[in-house]
């Protein structure tokens, strides 16, 4: 290099994506501690799986392999499958989402950075309605199968899951609400279901929290701002508050839609992901909002029981449009110049 | 006092403890005196001095070309050996026009004329101060007497000094305040009086307490109670003209127009300083402070004299081995020399730099839309789009996202966690879309001179034709009034000739005879009773220029329209 500047600040993608990883670990541990190590074999498996479908597409597009294997977007994106998907998904179904997310979402769109999709979102969506009954199969919370059993549910293929797993509180809600066939509310709903917990689903609270506490640290971290969290979740809030407000028994609460399903991970880990997300302050503050309305929106009124995902997607589209017209105003542009 | 931020902005390593243990140090004369003519923003002064001449020390060796421009001076005296291009301390390793010097040792200076602040009207001043050879200090070598002058609102609010100094290594503007304090302020008022300026902030970054209790202190015992000194917070690029301003008055000034039409001008503490030598000694500008750092055993600032070779000032500090390069200015903003340049007006450092201690960065990787450049940005530009434009060539789009608002300060690509070099991508951008206007304004012209021209052979075509049918009306007239004034006595019986066949005739009568007349003109008279053999050499010379005449006509016509 013979150009200025002659010194660059210690830092590197792979030292960003390190962070994100790290950030994770809070809510795999409440995973694990929750719901069993079953977990540690989907992150093992989705991260293998990516890091090979990367370095494959690498190799037939010519790149150089080790710069961008070893940057850490793969694996994030891995993490983020694992955590996404239900943690007993058969192995082949993590193995497709991910190559799904690594090869389709992430390479043939021209590989890092240039992706308009998030790709764990893009390979959750397509998974969901692909085959939406084992996306749905979420195990209970509290009593976690010994290790050899989830292994069997993992790789095995045995799929005798109804007895241990059963619908997420936002599936749960949902069904109970609108496909029950005669009016209930809410507390009918949830009476006596082992679902619900005191904040979103039971158990899940403790989850919630590690990707709080991740998030958070990523903030102060710098490696996230606070206008995407603070905005989703907000908004996502407000919205539920003010129909919770007005019908208390038809719409689920603020806390109850902060608390369950992808919003916090989403709000803090997806939404953030920058590559595919608006860039400018307002630009960002614009898509998480958009984000927020379109989850609560898809969670009340949808077909399927939880809208992070799609709603990123819908936003992402957008992404353009919203950093064109959201651009900041320059020194020496704003109130038009300050000229005495 | 009340500061404001700006935005954007890093806080790098600063290095500058290593030079700052020593005072300042007058370099030793140099073997050979290499002085840049163009040392200015502007126009190229013309040199005023011949190979063999023999210059006193600050004599004028070129002289402002325009207004825009300033003067360069003999640094020493001794004789000028040469005026030849020589390397010259830009990226791009061209070289330009050069007085060389070689040094006598007496250092005899050239009669100094001051001048009084007061008494001399302010025109008078800045041209002198053109003269004189004053420029910005800081780096960016603008000459100083175009920014002596009240914006169009008349007097200023505030007068600036610039001790921020914020660029890592650099300490140049630190020990000069440390040392010369008072000049500094002197200089300040100087200007202050000149600017009809209200008050006076210096600026300076928190991390030089030393040179701003000097400069308080300085402030104190010439009792300048206009005058303010500063402590403004240590980030890059606080001492950045724009960022300063900001800090100090909460003002921004737009890219592209003047400081004064906001009530503000900036100058550097060294500019001050030679601005009072100037105009108090008549000292013109033949010296600056130069940091000499980086790699270096003994790092130091010096008094250098302007066309000493890098090499010989970099050789005092004791450069280490290992020393792959030269740079000039700071780190973040500075460019590896191409060879042994001289030191000119805009060197306020040279860095020694290693692959120790500058390494190469890693590979580039892609951006990942991070958005730390736009938040690094002092600007608040999006570097990060404007690279996506300047990598694809969208040059418009870049324009539009306000590529020239950028100050190419380095901040974005010092935090770019993809090593992308952002700041190579913004100078590419920029100097494409100058060399297109070039082009563009080359087409432009070439059009309009195209037009000019064939409308000229147009109106010179039409002029003749219009000449033609005159001449042809005046013959006709006269042929006629002539036959009507004297007809002949043979013919007063005959029937009147048919008129028209006449005028025809009267017509034919006076071609022939202007003709005639012509052929007159043509022949000499000398060529009349020549002797056969003068007539026959006369031929022949006429031969010769025929043939002359015919081949510069066939030449003329393959090399008309190249």
């Amino acid at each position: 290099m013979n150009n200025s500047p002659y010194f660059r600040k210690p830092t590197s993608i792979q030292v960003i994506m390190f962070k994100v990883l790290v950030a994770l670990l809070p809510a795999v541990a409440a995973y694990v501690w929750l719901l069993g190590a079953g977990i540690l074999v989907n992150v093992a498996l989705a991260s293998i799986t990516a890091l090979a479908g990367e370095a494959a597409m690498l190799k037939v597009r010519g790149r150089p392999i080790t710069p961008f294997l070893s940057d850490g977007s793969a694996l994030v994106t891995a993490w983020l499958i694992a955590l996404t998907f239900p943690p007993l998904s058969p192995w082949w179904l993590t193995v497709a989402g991910t190559l799904f997310a690594v090869v389709v979402v992430k390479q043939l769109y021209g590989g890092l950075g240039q992706n308009p999709f998030n790709p764990a979102m893009a390979a959750f969506a397509v998974m969901i309605v692909a085959f939406p009954a084992l996306m749905s199969q979420w195990p209970s919370v509290g009593h976690p199968l010994d290790f050899s059993a989830q292994l069997k549910l993992i790789l095995g293929g045995l799929r005798e899951l109804d007895a241990i797993t059963g619908a997420t509180p936002l599936d749960a809600l949902r069904t109970g609400l609108r496909e029950s066939g005669h009016p209930v509310t809410i507390t009918s709903v949830m009476n006596g279901n082992p679902a619900f917990g005191m904040a979103g689903g039971k158990g899940w609270e403790l989850i919630v929290l590690g990707y709080l506490l991740g998030g958070l640290w990523l903030w102060q971290q710098k490696v996230i701002t606070w206008h995407i969290p603070l905005a989703f979740l907000a908004v996502l809030g407000a919205i539920a508050g003010i129909f919770h407000l007005a019908s208390p028994e038809h719409f689920a609460s603020p806390l109850f839609h902060l608390a369950s399903g992808g919003a916090m991970l989403g709000a803090f880990f997806i939404l953030t992901d920058p590559i595919s997300s608006a860039t400018t302050p307002r630009g960002k503050l614009v898509f998480a909002a958009g984000a927020a309305l379109l989850t609560w929106i898809i969670r009340s009124f949808g077909a399927y029981p939880d809208g992070v995902a799609f709603s990123v997607l819908l936003m992402n589209i957008l992404v353009p449009l919203i950093d064109m017209y959201t651009q900041p105003p320059i020194f020496g542009h704003k109130e038009g110049g300050q000229k005495q | 006092m009340n500061l404001f931020k700006f935005n954007g902005g890093v806080k790098p390593d600063y290095h500058k403890d290593e030079s700052v243990s020593d005072p300042i140090a007058k370099a030793p004369l140099p073997s050979q005196l290499v002085i840049p003519l163009h040392q200015s923003i502007g126009g190229i002064p013309h040199p005023l001095v011949r190979p063999g001449q023999k210059v006193l020390k600050g004599e004028r060796i070129g002289a402002a070309d325009g207004n825009v421009s300033s003067a360069v001076h003999a640094s020493t005296s001794g004789k000028v050996i040469a005026v030849e291009p020589r390397l010259m301390p830009h990226p791009s390793g061209l070289s330009a026009l050069c007085v060389v010097i070689e040094p006598d040792g007496e250092e005899r200076w050239i009669e100094k004329g001051r001048l009084d602040v007061n008494s001399t009207p302010p025109d008078v001043l800045r041209d002198f101060l053109r003269d004189a050879g004053v420029v910005g200090l800081g780096g960016a070598v603008f000459p100083s007497h175009l920014k002596l002058k009240a914006g169009k609102s008349g007097g200023l609010e505030a007068l600036i000094i610039n001790g921020a100094e914020c660029e890592p290594y650099i300490t140049c503007d630190d020990l000069l305040m440390r040392e010369q304090a008072e000049t500094i302020v002197k200089g300040a008022a100087t200007m202050q009086t000149m600017l009809t300026a209200k008050t006076v902030l210096i600026g300076i970054e928190d991390n030089k307490p030393e040179a701003f209790e000097a400069m308080k202190a300085a402030v104190a015992k010439l009792a300048e109670k206009t005058m303010e000194v500063v402590m403004v917070p240590t980030r890059y690029p606080a001492g950045g003209a724009k960022q300063l301003i900001r800090v100090l008055t909460g003002k921004e000034v737009p890219h592209g127009t003047r400081s004064t039409d906001y009530g503000v001008q900036c100058f550097n503490v060294a500019t001050a300083l030679s601005i009072y030598r100037a105009l108090e000694y008549g000292e013109p500008l033949i010296s600056r402070i130069v940091t000499v750092t980086g790699n270096v055993g003994r790092a130091r600032n010096y008094e250098v004299l302007l066309g000493t070779p890098v090499s010989e000032l970099v050789a005092l500090a004791d450069p280490r081995p290992d020393t792959n390069r030269l740079i000039m200015g700071g780190p973040m903003m500075g460019f590896t020399l191409p060879g042994n340049t001289p030191v000119v007006k805009a060197t306020n450092c040279i860095i020694a730099g290693s692959p120790k201690l500058f390494p190469e960065p890693p590979p580039e990787m892609p951006c990942i839309r991070c958005g730390s450049c736009s938040r690094a940005c002092p600007h608040d530009l999006q570097p990060f789009e404007l690279y996506w434009f300047s990598r694809s060539k969208n040059f418009g789009k870049a324009q539009e996202y306000f590529l020239f608002d950028c100050i190419e300060c380095g901040c974005c690509s010092y935090v770019c966690p993809s090593n992308i070099p952002l700041v190579d991508y913004f100078r590419f951008a920029k100097s494409e879309i100058w060399a297109r206007e070039k082009d563009k304004d080359a087409a432009d012209s070439a059009r309009v001179r195209f037009e000019f021209r064939t409308e000229r052979e147009e109106r010179e075509k039409a002029e003749k034709a219009a000449r033609l049918a005159a001449k042809t009306a005046a013959a006709l007239e006269a042929a006629a009034k002539a036959q009507a004034a004297a007809p002949a006595p043979g013919e007063a019986a005959a029937p009147a000739a048919d008129p028209a066949a006449e005028a025809k005739k009267a017509l034919i009568a006076a071609a022939l005879e202007k003709a005639r007349a012509q052929k007159e003109q043509v022949h000499p008279a000398n060529t009349e009773h020549l002797t056969p053999a003068q007539e026959a050499q006369v031929n022949e010379a006429e031969a010769r220029r025929a043939q002359a005449a015919r081949l510069a006509e066939t030449a003329g016509k393959t090399t008309d329209g190249t």
